[in-house]
């Protein structure tokens, strides 16, 4: 039986190569993926400790975030297909249409 | 197994919402004649606004709760969502965005507001945070051909989707440390097992004060806010100025003052920080802006950070303050909007600061409501907005946070700059460009409502003051 803070420790590591690639990447395709990724860190927080402590609620939040996510990356993706058909970048460094 | 029907007492007003903003969908396609749907939807929205009455209650096995303070804020978003369907109206046809599903997305994300105000769990809040969220991306983005609307909704996507997930591992690490997600739940386990000096607990606050913080655009998460306002179409900009923000402090007053109860030391002074900065980085960054919208979005910073205080003094007068300058922040800042709305025209974009010189010769009218606005957000007597100020700051004065109510003072002084320097380009200055006014009745009424509001507020403010007290008497 893998004792629980092993799979905290994983929850941490993936969060925080999530957050690293979020800041580090400028794709906006890769940043999204990065959020799919902090979100995944979370889902394995919640089931770990969901089974843990013998409660539902944490697999029940589990799905509510696995719903959510596919519905964001639905918006997200579309709001990169309106921005490719302007400017044609998926690159968050040109996209500087203002300042200030 | 015996499965028993929920009261749906309490969520009437969700329901009828949810049902309001399906059936526009569906109306959508069948009438041509835009401005009907939002006749419906305005009408719907005080359909809604009258089910609020006697749904108080708690339902769904305590994972919804209606009480005065969510009742409060509901009439927040009502009204915001009113105001903004009013000025829309002309503007989206000008914009030549004119589709039905825009006044849809209002109501939707209306009703993920309504849901964050209710929420006694942390799963509730989660889902009513995203159905907010999801349907503000849509409209920040809304004028599609624009790469600057595009750009706005980039934005406030990835950020929003980031905070959101900073959000949920606050809202797994407070799981795996109380078993629970029910908000009095996790407040009475921390203080039976003496949890209070738990690290895990102060992370999930950080986690949660960094989240909402997003929300409410305080410094240091403002960094969406100024390019989010600016690219957003202008309705929806006065839409997600006032909406998201005041969703997001109903979420802080509640989840702080309840589930981080015993921890009010350790997170008053992670707020008081994020005050200060608010304060100091939106007042003084607006003075450089030149772009109305822009400049308007760095004050929204700023007066997030005055409401913060309210939830510093971390007290039933602090909350009962911060509602209040909530509602009083809706009415005046919608009604500057009102104002930006109407100079921008088929051929004349009417954003720029540059455009407003001048303008009491040519519409005195215009320019005197303007005024009143700009006197408004700067807090200048006898507004709606000087008696915000004034009760926000009392309240922290009373909760012993004198000097910092000095730090605001000083911060407010500053923004008089910016805001008067309009008043001063309109009165005089010699007009450059000629502005023609997109006038409609719907924007008239909507300006009307605002003005009235801030000057009767201003006026006899004990009213809504008193309403505040009442809403939180029972938190």
């Amino acid at each position: 039986m893998v004792p629980l803070n092993w799979y905290m420790l994983l929850s941490a590591v993936v969060f925080t190569i999530g957050v690293t690639g979020f800041l580090m990447r400028r794709n906006i395709i890769i940043m999204l993926m990065s959020i799919e990724l902090m979100l995944n860190g979370v889902n394995i927080n919640l089931v770990a400790l969901s089974h843990y402590l013998q409660d539902m609620r944490g697999q029940i939040l589990t799905f509510f975030v696995i719903s959510v996510a596919a519905a964001e990356a639905a918006i997200g993706l579309a709001i990169i297909i309106a921005l490719f058909r302007n400017k044609a970048t998926a690159h968050v460094d040109e996209v500087q249409e203002m300042k200030g | 197994m015996n499965l028993q029907f929920p009261d749906l007492t309490p969520v009437m007003p969700e329901l009828f919402m949810t049902a309001l903003a399906l059936i526009l969908l569906c109306t959508e396609l069948l009438v041509k004649k835009k401005g009907i749907l939002a006749a419906l939807s305005i009408l719907g929205v005080v359909v809604v606004a009258y089910t609020l009455i006697g749904s108080s209650g708690t339902t769904f096995g305590g994972m919804f709760v209606s009480d005065g303070y969510s009742t409060f804020f509901k009439v927040i978003f009502f009204v915001n969502a009113i105001l903004s369907v009013l000025i829309s109206i002309k503007y989206i046809a000008i914009e030549r965005v004119n589709f039905g599903e825009y006044y849809s997305l209002i109501l939707i994300s209306t009703l993920g507001m309504m849901i964050m105000a209710s929420a006694a769990d942390l799963i509730v809040l989660y889902l009513g945070l995203e159905l907010m969220a999801l349907s503000t991306y849509v409209l920040a983005g809304f004028i599609r051909y624009d790469i600057k609307s595009n750009e706005a909704a980039l934005k406030y996507f990835l950020l929003g989707a980031f905070s959101s997930a900073f959000l949920l591992y606050g809202i797994s690490m407070i799981y795996g440390l109380t078993g629970t997600t029910d908000i009095k739940s996790i407040a009475l386990y921390i203080s039976e097992k003496g949890l209070t000096e738990n690290p895990a607990l102060s992370l999930s606050m950080i986690l949660f004060a960094v989240a909402f913080g997003f929300k409410i655009a305080a410094v240091p998460f403002h960094m969406w806010a100024p390019d989010a306002y600016e690219g957003a179409p202008t309705s929806i900009t006065a839409f997600m100025s006032v909406g998201p923000k005041a969703a997001g402090f109903a979420v802080l007053g509640r989840v702080f003052m309840i589930a981080f109860a015993s921890i009010k030391l350790e997170w008053v002074a992670v707020f008081i920080p994020l005050s200060i900065l608010s304060m100091a980085v939106g007042n003084i960054v607006a003075i450089a802006q030149t772009n109305i919208k822009r400049m308007l979005a760095y004050s929204s910073i700023a007066h997030a950070g005055y409401a913060l205080l309210g939830i510093i003094a971390a007290n039933n007068e602090g909350l009962a303050s911060m509602m209040s300058y909530l509602m009083i922040y809706a009415f005046m800042n919608i009604g500057a909007f009102a104002v930006v709305i109407m100079l921008r025209s088929e051929d004349f974009k009417g954003d720029s600061i540059s455009d407003y010189e001048g303008l009491s010769r040519a519409h005195p009218l215009l320019a005197a409501l303007m005024l009143i606005f700009m006197f408004s957000l700067t807090g200048i007597p006898p507004t709606a907005g000087f008696m915000a100020k004034l009760y926000v700051f009392m309240s922290a004065i009373n909760a012993g946070y004198t000097w910092l109510v000095v730090v605001a003072v000083v911060f407010a002084v500053i923004s008089a700059y910016f805001y008067l320097r309009i008043i001063m380009y309109m009165y005089m200055r010699e007009p450059k460009v000629e502005v023609s006014l997109s006038t409609s009745p719907s924007l008239g009424l909507a300006l009307g409502v605002t003005t009235v509001a801030v000057l009767a507020i201003g006026v006899f403010p004990l009213y809504l003051v008193e309403l505040a007290r009442a809403a939180i008497s029972g938190f």
